[in-house]
Formats: structure tokens, sequence, C-alpha cells
């Protein structure tokens, strides 16, 4: 067991460290710093990406013969680590990157990855997801939107929710019901689906926190052709679980890394404020509380280290990385409170200036809520670890 | 980086997994707890297998391996409720001996166990860390004094004393056998793991570390004992969350295994995750305290912290998940629960390391928020 960086890993921390101290843009999404809104971050978003692929850092596990760097695991999660902590604008198309570019990578056709995967490197071409349905949730199989074959098209109606750069995306993978007649888990096709197509309508979802991160897609005779089909026709299900299991092991890190920047903000709020004539930080329930919460987040970095060590010396993943979004997302819901409960009376207001940092904590807060339940519900989640890892019966 | 098991620790730990399921099973280990503790004598058959020497190097005897692969044990011996005195003799004393190498001989040759006493009577690490006075009196030479909260005292031929004298404090190693000595044990709640109290009236011993090098080789001491105490709990924990998951898939009402109900299956779940929480602390307290790093203090102290809570948790988990058969005496379950609560009650109560690691991440001058 070694904890340190191999000198190979180390050299790679250092470089990217140098290269985000001397290109990312200062305060970026801080507090009030200025904001960019709408097309011009858009268009700042694509060139800074454009920028960090050209510097090396992007699409470095992928296979060099489609754009990628063909480096080893540990850098990627270097490159998650460090673009966290430095507080750098992520990628554009993070969906591209970590769940699309890998599930065409995995059960893509040549023709497939020659299209889509260097655009996606290059931040050119920006991918959303259209899994879920208002009435597919946690059940995904029962999904109902329709492709239907016509021809050399599939014919597309139904309806996505939840579905965050829908907005700006040029392509969607998309789960959708092509055989209606057979057992739900086997009729299921996984599609590429253009966002320009005639039939394609976006709305925003306004959500607790009064933004509109997520959007509804509108499908109505969407027409895509077959060769936009990832994988075998009706085996959709199995390439979507693909896409999942890229999705949880990129999202473990990048979790983590949020929760330790806010667990930093945290302990900056009960320092600097003070309560009934003496320091936050003073307070004993309160230490005790911030202390769980680092002793959690220093669980969660390891097990991510354990993961990746497993993944990295069997090619599997170990059963021990499924715990992470679980873990994590009860501990940014306990953090988040507590900085309501530090920041006292002013947790009421919103904005302005008597609130504390214009009411960062309060938006955070309300956003934690949806952490158990996206990406898999808490519920979901535990029930995953009691049917596969601890092989109790199934519950249905 | 790298954290998952070399060939070496997953080759020691089958082969503690062999040895205890054949020597160790818990009926054994329920009539040892039961009846009058752990036989002296059976500690030769386990430093057979180079456990007393684990991590002694090899001129010393011993088998030149590490703290990681001490941690590697401790699950195992956790999982068994090994009733053994490996903690006090091992983990809690054996490093403190490095001066005085005919006594590590001794150890690692099993023929000596040994125990550290330095608490006082309210059982505190730190408040009163050297409670016997050392030559007070300056006509009277040896230690005179008492120590609590001695584990494996009963057992012990030899103790490392932490001592207060007049030039400050210190650490000697005391033979238990002198007339000076005298002993009581306390009554203990897990009995598989028994606590004493020991009483020096003008003991004779031999000089380990005086002044600030004491101090330092007891927190280091402590950072060991907290680590490897954390590997144990997370060896208890695996095992009752085990017994729970074999009950819920048998046990049958209203007409299905009761694991089939999610009332059941969610909360075995939480089990492991925080069990796995643990697990991943250890490994980084283990490999911390192996190269003495300056994050083993607080890393220490997060993994005994969460891994006690972790098998605190389970095995209450465990219980409720059995019904009434987990309530009995005749099933084994509680006393891996309070081998559990053991764990939680010595060198600190979860909340008291937890304002340790607080002291750390809010007294600073400021930036002592550094990731460690």
């Amino acid at each position: 067991m070694d904890l340190r960086d191999s000198p190979d890993e180390a050299a790679f921390r250092a470089r990217l460290r140098e290269w985000l101290a001397a290109n990312a843009p200062a305060h970026w999404d801080q507090p009030g710093a200025e904001r960019l809104e709408g097309a011009e971050r858009l268009a700042f978003l694509r060139e800074w990406s454009a920028r960090l692929y050209a510097a090396g850092f992007v699409g470095l596990t992928w296979p060099s013969e489609y754009g990628g760097y063909d480096a080893p695991l540990s850098h990627h999660l270097i490159f998650l680590e460090e673009m966290g902590r430095s507080g750098a604008p992520e990628h554009v198309t993070p969906i591209g990157l970590g769940m699309a570019g890998p599930t065409i990578l995995s059960h893509g056709t040549e023709a497939q990855k020659a299209r889509y995967l260097r655009p996606i490197l290059t931040g050119e071409e920006i991918w959303c997801q259209g899994f879920s349905e208002p009435e597919a949730g946690s059940d995904l199989a029962s999904l109902r939107t329709r492709a239907e074959l016509d021809g050399d098209h599939y014919v597309v109606t139904g309806q996505k929710v939840w579905s965050s750069f829908a907005h700006e995306a040029d392509f969607c993978i998309l789960l959708a019901r092509s055989d209606p007649a057979a057992p739900r888990h086997s009729g299921l096709t996984y599609l590429i689906v253009p966002m320009r197509a005639p039939g394609v309508e976006v709305r925003p979802l306004r959500q607790i926190t009064g933004d509109a991160e997520f959007n509804e897609i509108f499908l109505d005779g969407v027409r895509v052709p077959v060769e936009n089909v990832i994988g075998r026709p009706g085996e959709g299900w199995n390439v979507a679980i693909t896409t999942l299991m890229y999705e949880r092991a990129n999202l473990a890190v990048m979790l983590t890394v949020r929760l330790e920047i806010a667990l930093s903000r945290l302990v900056d709020l009960a320092r600097t404020t003070r309560r009934r004539g003496r320091r936050a930080a003073d307070d004993p329930l309160v230490r005790d509380r911030i202390a769980e919460l680092w002793t959690v987040l220093q669980a969660l970095r390891f097990t991510n280290y354990r993961a990746l060590s497993t993944l990295m010396s069997t090619g599997m993943p170990g059963p021990e990385g499924s715990i992470v979004k679980l873990v994590w997302a009860d501990a940014n819901q306990r953090l988040t409170k507590l900085a309501l409960e530090i920041e006292g009376p002013s947790a009421m207001l919103s904005g302005g200036e008597h609130a504390v940092q214009d009411g960062l904590w309060q938006r955070l807060q309300l956003r934690s809520r949806g952490n158990s339940i996206e990406g898999g519900t808490s519920e979901i989640l535990r029930q995953i670890v009691a049917e596969r890892i601890l092989a109790l019966p199934r519950s249905r | 980086m790298d954290l998952s098991e070399t060939a070496e620790e997953s080759m020691l730990r089958e082969q503690a997994r062999e040895f205890l399921r054949a020597r160790y099973p818990i009926q054994r280990v329920a009539s040892i707890a039961d009846g009058a503790g752990f036989d002296r004598h059976a500690w030769q058959e386990v430093a057979a297998l180079g456990w007393a020497g684990i991590s002694a190097p090899e001129d010393a005897g011993g088998a030149g391996l590490g703290f990681v692969e001490e941690c590697v044990l401790g699950e195992e011996l956790g999982r068994a409720l090994f009733p053994g005195p490996f903690l006090t003799t091992v983990v809690l004393t054996l490093p403190a001996l490095t001066g005085a190498p005919d006594l590590v001989k001794e150890v690692v040759a099993g023929e000596t166990v040994a125990t550290l006493a330095w608490l006082g009577p309210s059982g505190e690490p730190g408040a009163t860390r050297f409670p016997i006075g050392a030559g007070l009196a300056q006509d009277r030479p040896g230690l005179y004094g008492s120590a609590w909260f001695v584990p494996d005292l009963a057992l012990a031929d030899l103790a490392v004393v932490a001592a207060e004298g007049p030039a400050g404090p210190g650490l000697w190693a005391v033979r238990l056998d002198q007339d000076t000595i005298s002993r009581q044990d306390l009554p203990t709640v897990d009995t598989t793991r028994r606590l004493g109290a020991l009483f020096l009236e003008g003991a004779l011993g031999r000089a380990l570390a005086q002044g600030s090098d004491a101090e330092r080789l007891l927190e280091h001491l402590r950072d060991r004992a907290l680590a490897f105490l954390a590997a144990e709990a997370v060896g208890v924990a695996s095992r009752a969350l085990e017994m729970a998951v074999e009950h819920a898939r048998t046990r049958e009402q209203f007409g299905r295994p009761i694991g089939a109900f999610q009332a059941v299956s969610q909360s075995l779940a939480d089990a492991y995750a925080e069990i796995e929480s643990a697990r991943s602390l250890v490994r980084w307290a283990a490999a911390s305290v192996a190269a003495r790093a300056p994050e083993s203090a607080r890393a220490a102290a997060a993994a005994k912290a969460l891994a006690s809570e972790a098998a605190v948790r389970t095995c209450e988990r465990s219980i409720q998940v059995h019904g009434g058969i987990g309530f009995t005496w005749e099933h084994p379950l509680h006393r891996y629960y309070k081998r559990a609560q053991w764990i939680q009650a010595f060198l600190g109560w979860p909340a008291e390391l937890r304002a340790r690691i607080a002291a750390s991440l809010l007294d600073g001058p400021g930036d002592e928020n550094e990731r460690v």
C-alpha cells in the first residue's frame, strides 16, 4: 500500500496545477464575482474546453486513435481532483465526457467512434441524457418513450425529464422502447438523438432553488437514422448500465472534491461568524459536527482511492465504490444544513447585503435535497447494496 | 497511489482466518469469556505463528513486517473476538521496548505477555498521563502509585509503566512478579478483554524512555492503538453484519424471508456503507501510522471514531434483525456488541476524538484547514 502519488502521477499533478494556475479564470462562479450567462458563458466554456484539451488534460484515458491520451486511470482521478480544488470551470460537456463518450467507446460502431468522440473532447459538440421520464424514475425500465422502426429510421415520440444541458445540447443519449411486446428490459433501444432535429422541444424545469438546471425534452415523431443506435436494437438496457457505471465512477470523485470545497467554506464560515458573543467555531456542538463531516469526507476520499486501486489492479470495479454516492448525499445535506444553523437568523435571507455570502448557503442547502434523489435515489442505492452485495432476497 | 491489499497481506489474512476458525471458534471464545478468561499458556501457540513479532525486525526473531500488517491481523482478530493479549503485548507495548533487546526477544518468542499501564483512575488518556510516581521520596528508590484500566493485566508478566519522576515523565519496564506489586481485577463488561488495576509500592523498573522521548513514544503508542482498534472494530462489525444477513436470508415471517422486507434490508445496507467507510479510514490510518506521517494522529482518531461507531451500530442493527434470539445470552451476538462497546470507550469516545480533530481544523492561525 502506498498513499503517495507515484513519480509519474506526481509529475502529472504538478503539470496540471501549474497549467491551471496560469490559465484558469480567477473567481469563476464565486459568490459576489461577475458571472457570465447564456451564449456568452457557453462560448467561453467551449473555448476553455478546447484549451484544456489542447493542453493534454481531456480524454486522458481514451485511446489516441480517437483523440485521447492513452493515460492511466489514476491521471483521470488526479484531473478530477485538481479541477475541483482549483475552482476552474468544468469542461463544457460533462455528459459527453463522462457518459456518452465512454458508452460509445464500449458499445459504439467504428463509424460512431470516428464521428462523435473527438468533438466531445474539443468541446465543439455538447451532449445531454434522456433516460428519466415523468412516469419512469427509479423504475427506469418502465419508460414509455417509443422508437418505431420506419425504413432506415426510428421515429421517436415521448417525453424525457431531468435533463441537464438539453437546452444547449447537440446530441442526446436516449433510451426508448422499440418493442412494446418484449419483456420490459429487453424491448429498449439506445439512440443518439440529434437535438436540432424537427420534433424536439426543450423546456426548462424550474427547481426548488428557483434556478433551472434541468429541462424537459418533448419528442414528437423525431426521425433518427438507424446508424444512430448504440449497441444492438433491443439491448439498450445493457448499454444504459454501462453509461450509469461510468456516471457513478466519475461522480464519486467529483462529488467528493465538491464536498471538500464545501467543508473548507463551512470551516471559514464557522470561524468568521460570531454568535452570542463568540465564534460559532467555539460552540462544542458545531465543533463536533464539523469534525464528523471531516471524518466522513476522509472516508469518501479513501473509499474512492480503494475503488480506483481495485479497478487498476483487477480491471473490475470493486463493490466498495457503490457506497460513495449514498454516503455523500447524506453528508452534503447535513453540511449545508449546519451552515444555515451557523448563520442563525440570517438563514432566512436569500440575498442582499444583510445575507451571508449573498445567500449562497440557502441555495446550496435547497439544492442538496436533490442529492438523495438524482443519479439513483438513496433508497434504490441501498437496495442495490442489499441485493447485489449482501445477497439479501429480492424485495419485489 | 495504491491502497489495494498486497499478496503478503492477503496471505497473512488467510492464515489468520484459518487459524482462528480452527482454534478459536466462537463457542470456545464464549467458554473462555464465561470462564476464567484467556489462558496465559495459550499465548505461546499464537506467538509461534510469528504474530507476536510480526513487526519486530528479523534479527530480533521477528517477521520484519510493519504496522499495516498488524492492522490486517487486527481485523481478523476482531472478527474472531480473539480473547488473547495481542493488543496489549504487540500493539501497545512492544515498540516501547526497543531499547531493551532482551525483553523484545522474550516478547517475540511468546515467553512474556506484556501490557501498558498509563491511565489513572479516570481512565482518560492525557488528563493523568503519568499517574504513577517514580522514586518520589529521595530515600525510597522505585515506583509508587497506581494505574487503572490496564487491559490484560491478569495475564501479563511485564508492564510498561508511565510514571512522573523527579526528572520528568518516563516509561519503565516493570516485571510483575515483585512483592511490591499487587493487582486487582476490574469486573469488565467484555470478558474477552478484561481490565485491571495495578498498585506499585516501590517496584523496580528498567528505564525505557525519559522526558519528551517518553511523551512522543506514548503518543505513537496511542495512535497505534487507535488505528488497530479501528481495524478490530471493522472485523467485529463485518462479522455482526454477516450474521444479520445469514439470519435475514433464512428466517421467515409472513411467508417470506425477512430480508425481503426493505425495513430490514435497507438497515443492513446502511451498516455495509458504514463498515466500508470505516475500512477506508483504517487503510489510511494504518499507512499513516506505519510511516509516522504528520497526519497520523488525525487519521487514527478519525478511524477509531468512525469504526467504533460503525461497529456498535452494526451490532445494534444485527441484534434488532435477529429479534428475540439476538437478545439471549446463548446467541453470540452480545459478545460482539460488548467488544464493540469496549473499543468505543477505550482511549477516547468518538466525540472526544472528534474534539481533537475539531481543534486541528478550527483553532489554528487561519490556514489550518489543510488537506492532508
